[in-house]
C-alpha cells in the first residue's frame, strides 16, 4: 500500500519493488507507464478511480480530464490517437453503450497513437442499473478484449494492449470487473516510457468513413483479427499450466483465481485476451483432455466460440450466467461436473441477517426533494444518481429508472400515451443532466410536451464520490474553469417557466412545485443545495428532540434520514424519535415537518440536553 | 462476558495462534460493518503489516456504497500464496465486527471448528428498522444476543468497543481497539502492530489508538483467562409499551368540501376522496395522529380524539 506521501506522487513510487495496489491504481500506472498522453473519463462505479487516480501523475505527462459522458470521453482519445499519442478512456461498462456508437467506426479507422478502452463490468449489480458482459462488444466491434486477473495484470495487460493497438492498427478493449478493480494486490511497478509522438497521419482513406473508405477497411478490420489470433498462439499472453489430461480447464479474468483456488493442480490454459482466441493452442488443448470446462463469469463468450469450431467443452452447465462468481460458487460448479467431492454446507452459523439498505445521507437535500414530490402525488420519471435510492422506502417516490438521461424523454413518451391522470415528473441530477439530459430537453420543448423536470442540483457527481463537473467551475485536477449557468442554458433550450429554490426550505419547495406541474408545456425548478459530503462534509450543530413535546407522529421519520431514530421512549403506542447528534448535521429539515415543534436546534452540541427554542414549544397535539 | 470462562477456560498458547508461515492455506480474516465505521481502515493496517513481514496479501471489498450507510466488508487474506482475492462460505479464521448485526449477517463465512468472532456491540439501527406505523412495534433489529452465538461459534467475544473507545476520548478509535483484539489471535509482534497504527491513524489521535490497541488485546486475554473484563455490556432493546392510550380520527362528513388538502398533506398517505368527493380514512391503520389534517383543514371538518380502551377493543 502507498503511504500518502508516496499517494501525493504516485509517478514517484520505487521502481522495481512491489506495491499493494487496487485494480483500479494499477490500470492508472499501466496507462501512465505505456506513455499515456491524453487521457479521459466520465466517472461510474467500479471505474471512477482508475482516472481520479491518474490525475495525480504528473501534468506534464498526462492530460487527464473528466468529459460529460464516456462518448465525448473516447472521441477526446480518438483525437489524441489521431494526433499520433497514447490515448486512454475508461467507463462503466454501460458508459460502453453510449461510447460505442464512436468505437464501431472508429475500430474500421485503426490507431495512430494507441487508443486503448478500460471498461470495468459490476458482476452482481452492486452498483448498476445491469450486469451486460461487455466483452461482447469485442465480437460486436471486432476489436481485442484483454482479461486481467490482478492488479498486476491490470497493470501489465494495460501496456501490452498499448503495444497490440499500435502492432495491429486497432482500438484495444481492457475489461476489468468491480472484484478486479476494487481488489488490492502486490503490483511490481517500472519506469515510464516516452514514446515520440507520431505526429497527425494525414490519410483521409483511413480516417474519414464515408460508405467507399469504410467499404475497403473492412476486409482489414477482418484481416488484423486474424494476425493477431496467430500472435496469441504463441505469446505470453496465452499461459499453460499442466495438469493431469483427465481435466483441462480454459478461463480467463477473475475467474481463474477461483479456478485455482479450488483446483490449484489443475491443467489450466489461462488466456490473456478473450477476444480473438487462439484457435490452434485451444484445439491442441482440447485434444490432449479428456474433459475440457471453460469457467467464465456471465456470459458464455468463450465457450460458444469454442462450440463454433465443433469442440466438445461444458461451461454454463455448471457455472450461472447470472451474478458475481465467487470461490465457492466455483466449487459448486466443480461439484455439480463430479470433478471435486460435495462439501457439506449445513452446519454453519446462522442469524437473520438484518435489512440495511443503502441510504440517503442525512441531510442530503435529495430526501426534501423527493418527499415534496411525494406529497405533488405525480408520475415521476427517475435518472442515474444517488437520488434513485428515492425508490425505497420511506421516500418511493419513482416510478422508473432506465439508463443515464433517460427521464427527460421517458416522461415525454408517458405524456404523449395520454393514458396518465397524474402530472408527469422527470428528476435528474445536475451531473447526469449534462452527461445526457439536455437532448431529451430541447426535445421535450420542441415537441410541446407537458411535463415538469425537477434539476436535482448538488453541485457535484454525487453517486461516484464526488467528482467536479461542468457545472461545478472546476477540473479534475482542481483548476478554475467555467461553469455551466443551467438557467441560461435551459432557457436557450426554449423553457419559459424556470425557478430555483433551496431544496432545504421545505414549504417554499412545496409551494414551487405545485406552480410548476400546473404550468402547462415544460417547466424546469431548480432544487438547488450542496451535496452534503462532497466537495466538504458539512456539518452544523445538530438538533435535537423534546422528548416530552415529541407526538410520536413518525412525519419526520419518512425523510427516511439515517440521524432520525426511534428511542426507547412511547407515545400511545408509538415509539418518540431521537436524533443521532454525531449523524446529524443540522439541516433542520424533519424539524420543518414536524407538527408539534419537538425538533429544535442545540445551542451547544457539547451540551447534552440543552435547549433553544427558535418559537414557543408546543405540547403534544390537542389532547 | 465473565461467561467465556465456562467455554473457553484455557487461554490460547501461542501455539495456537495463526502462523501463515506454518499453513499451506492462507489465513483468511474477515472485516465488517456499516459505511463511515472504519472497516477499509482496520483491513489497510492488517495488510500492510502482512506486507512488512513479507506475506502475499489479497484485500477485496466493494465500494459505491459505503458513502451510504450501507454494508461493508473487506477480505484480508494473506500467507505464501493466495488466489481469490475474497475468502470462501466458512472459511473465515476471524470475524471483526464493528456492528453488532453486521457481524451476525456474516456468520456463516466463519469456520465452524476454529473461527473466531469478534464484534462491537453497538448498534447502528437502519431508519429501514423503525418502519412500522403499527401500535406497539418494534425495533426491525437483530435480538439475537452474545449468548446465542457462543452458542454456535467456536469462539464469541462481544465488546462495547465505541464505548471504551469513547471513554478513551475518541468513539472512532474503536476499530483500533477491535484490532487489538484481532491481534491475539494472531503470532505477529505487537510493536509491528503499533508501528503501522501509528502511522496510518491521523497524527492528532496516535496515542488515543495505541491505548485502545493495548485494552482490546487486555480485554480478549483478560476474558480467556475468564477475568472480570469491563466493557462487555450488552443492551437489551426496547420492550413495548403495555396497553397505550389512542386517538381516532374522526370526519364530519357535512362539513367537508373536498378541498383535497388533507389528502395531500398527510405525511402517511392514509387518506382519500371518496366516491361523493369527501375525505376519508382509507387506511385506519396508518394514521398516525400527527393532527395535521386536523389543523390544516379549512372546515374544522376534521378531529382528532382519544379512544377508550373498550372502544379500541
Amino acid at each position: 500500500m502507498a503511504t500518502k506521501a508516496e499517494q501525493a506522487s504516485p509517478s514517484a513510487i520505487k521502481t522495481g519493488v512491489t506495491h499493494q495496489m487496487t485494480g483500479n491504481e494499477a490500470f492508472a500506472r499501466g496507462a501512465w507507464e505505456a506513455g499515456v498522453k491524453v487521457a479521459a473519463a466520465y466517472p461510474g462505479t467500479p471505474s471512477t478511480e482508475i482516472m481520479e487516480n491518474l490525475a495525480h501523475y504528473p501534468v506534464g505527462d498526462v492530460h487527464a480530464q473528466w468529459s460529460t459522458n464516456e462518448k465525448v470521453a473516447l472521441d477526446v482519445a480518438i483525437g489524441g490517437s489521431f494526433a499520433g499519442v497514447r490515448s486512454v478512456c475508461m467507463m462503466k461498462h454501460v458508459g460502453l453503450n453510449v461510447a460505442s456508437d464512436a468505437l464501431m467506426s472508429h475500430s474500421y479507422i485503426g490507431v495512430n497513437g494507441g487508443l486503448v478502452l478500460i471498461v470495468c463490468d459490476d458482476p452482481g449489480i452492486h452498483s448498476s442499473q445491469n450486469e451486460q458482459d461487455s466483452r461482447l462488444f469485442g465480437q460486436f466491434a471486432q476489436v481485442p478484449v484483454f482479461e486481467p486477473s490482478d492488479a498486476q495484470e491490470a497493470l501489465d495487460f494495460t501496456r501490452a494492449a498499448f503495444e497490440i493497438s499500435e502492432l495491429f492498427d486497432t482500438p484495444v478493449i481492457v475489461r476489468s470487473t468491480t472484484r478486479i478493480s476494487h481488489t488490492r494486490s502486490p503490483v511490481l511497478v517500472s519506469e515510464r516510457e516516452t514514446p515520440e509522438g507520431r505526429g497527425f497521419l494525414a490519410d483521409v482513406t483511413k480516417n474519414v468513413m464515408v460508405p467507399g473508405h469504410a467499404r475497403r477497411r473492412h476486409p482489414m478490420v477482418i484481416e488484423r483479427l486474424d494476425r493477431l489470433a496467430d500472435y496469441l498462439e504463441t505469446s505470453d499472453l496465452t499461459r499453460m499450466e499442466p495438469g493431469s489430461s483427465k481435466l483441462g480447464i480454459i478461463t480467463a479474468s477473475m475467474s481463474y483465481v477461483y479456478v485455482k483456488e479450488n483446483l490449484p493442480e489443475a491443467s489450466v490454459l489461462k488466456l490473456g485476451l478473450s477476444f480473438p482466441l487462439p484457435k490452434k493452442t485451444i484445439q491442441d488443448f482440447c485434444a490432449r483432455h479428456d474433459r475440457v470446462i471453460v469457467v467464465e463469469e456471465l456470459e458464455p463468450v468463450i465457450e460458444n466460440a469454442l462450440k463454433v469450431w465443433g469442440l466438445k467443452v461444458e461451461g454454463k452447465e455448471y457455472f450461472p450466467r447470472i451474478g458475481e462468481l465467487s470461490p465457492e460458487q466455483v466449487r459448486i460448479g466443480f461439484e455439480q461436473a463430479g470433478i471435486l467431492k460435495a462439501e457439506a454446507d449445513s452446519g454453519l452459523p446462522q442469524f437473520e441477517p438484518l435489512i440495511r439498505p443503502p441510504l440517503l445521507c442525512s441531510g442530503c437535500p435529495h430526501a426534501m426533494s423527493y418527499n415534496a414530490i411525494r406529497s405533488l402525488d405525480v408520475r415521476v420519471a427517475g435518472d442515474i444518481g444517488c437520488y434513485t435510492l428515492a425508490v425505497g422506502d420511506p421516500l418511493t417516490a419513482i416510478d422508473t429508472t432506465v439508463a443515464m438521461g433517460s427521464s427527460i424523454a421517458n416522461a415525454m413518451g408517458m405524456y404523449l400515451a395520454g393514458t396518465e391522470t397524474k402530472p408527469i415528473v422527470a428528476t435528474i441530477g445536475d451531473s447526469t443532466f449534462i452527461h445526457s439530459g439536455i437532448p431529451p430537453l430541447i426535445n421535450a420543448v420542441y415537441n410541446q410536451a407537458d411535463i415538469t423536470v425537477i434539476l436535482l442540483d448538488n453541485h457535484i457527481t454525487a453517486m461516484t464520490g464526488g467528482q467536479e463537473n461542468p457545472a461545478t467551475g472546476k477540473t479534475l485536477r482542481g483548476e478554475q474553469t467555467h461553469a455551466v449557468n443551467f438557467e441560461d442554458m435551459i432557457r436557450a433550450c426554449g423553457v419559459d417557466w424556470i425557478e430555483r429554490v433551496d431544496s432545504y426550505d421545505a414549504a417554499t419547495m412545496i409551494h414551487t412545485m405545485r406552480e410548476a406541474v400546473a404550468h402547462r408545456g415544460v417547466s424546469v425548478l431548480i432544487a438547488d443545495r450542496p451535496c452534503v459530503i462532497d466537495p466538504v462534509r458539512i456539518k452544523g450543530p445538530a438538533m435535537q428532540v423534546d422528548k416530552d413535546d415529541c407526538n410520536a407522529c413518525q412525519g419526520c421519520m419518512n425523510l427516511g434520514c439515517p440521524a432520525l431514530v426511534w428511542s426507547d421512549e412511547w407515545f400511545e403506542g408509538r415509539h418518540v424519535v431521537k436524533i443521532d447528534p454525531s449523524a446529524c448535521i443540522g439541516c433542520s429539515v424533519c424539524a420543518q415537518f414536524c407538527p408539534t415543534g419537538a425538533i429544535q436546534p442545540m445551542i451547544n452540541p457539547d451540551q447534552a440536553g440543552a435547549k433553544a427554542k427558535t418559537c414557543a414549544g408546543t405540547s403534544k397535539g390537542a389532547k | 462476558m465473565a461467561k467465556a470462562k465456562k467455554q473457553n477456560p484455557v487461554l490460547v498458547p501461542e501455539s495456537k495462534k495463526l502462523d501463515p508461515a506454518n499453513m499451506t492455506e492462507p489465513v483468511n480474516i474477515l472485516v465488517v460493518g456499516v459505511g463511515g465505521q472504519g472497516v477499509i481502515m482496520v483491513s489497510k493496517v492488517l495488510a500492510q503489516i502482512c506486507q512488512n513481514l513479507g506475506y502475499q496479501v489479497k484485500q477485496s471489498e466493494v465500494h459505491g456504497m459505503a458513502k451510504r450507510g450501507g454494508v461493508v466488508f473487506s477480505h484480508v487474506r494473506f500467507g505464501q500464496q493466495v488466489w481469490s482475492p475474497t475468502i470462501p462460505v466458512g472459511k473465515a479464521d476471524v470475524l471483526i465486527a464493528l456492528e453488532w448485526a453486521e457481524g451476525l449477517r456474516w456468520m456463516n463465512y466463519l469456520r465452524p471448528d476454529s473461527g473466531v468472532f469478534i464484534a462491537d456491540t453497538k448498534r447502528i439501527v437502519p431508519p429501514f428498522a423503525c418502519r412500522s406505523r403499527a401500535l406497539g412495534a418494534e425495533i426491525g433489529y437483530s435480538k439475537d444476543t452474545p449468548d446465542d452465538v457462543k452458542a454456535k461459534v467456536c469462539e464469541a467475544f462481544a465488546i462495547d468497543a465505541t464505548e471504551m473507545a469513547a471513554k478513551a476520548g475518541n468513539e472512532r478509535a474503536a476499530n483500533t481497539l477491535l484490532l487489538g483484539a484481532l491481534s491475539t489471535t494472531l503470532t505477529f509482534p505487537t510493536s509491528e502492530w503499533k508501528e503501522v497504527i501509528a502511522r496510518m491513524v491521523p497524527p492528532k489521535t496516535v496515542d488515543v489508538n495505541l491505548s485502545v490497541f493495548d485494552q482490546g488485546q487486555k480485554w480478549i486475554d483478560g476474558s480467556r483467562r475468564g477475568e472480570p473484563v469491563e466493557g462487555g455490556a450488552f443492551v437489551p432493546l426496547v420492550q413495548p409499551e403495555v396497553n397505550p392510550e389512542r386517538t381516532m380520527l374522526e370526519i364530519t362528513a357535512e362539513w367537508c368540501k373536498g378541498c383535497d388538502i388533507c389528502v395531500k398533506m398527510c405525511p402517511e398517505r392514509c387518506l382519500v376522496l371518496n366516491k361523493d368527493q369527501v375525505a376519508e380514512l382509507a387506511e385506519p391503520e396508518k394514521c398516525t395522529g400527527c393532527h395535521i389534517c386536523e389543523w390544516l383543514c379549512p372546515d374544522f371538518a376534521i378531529s382528532l380524539n382519544p379512544v377508550s380502551q373498550e372502544a379500541a377493543e
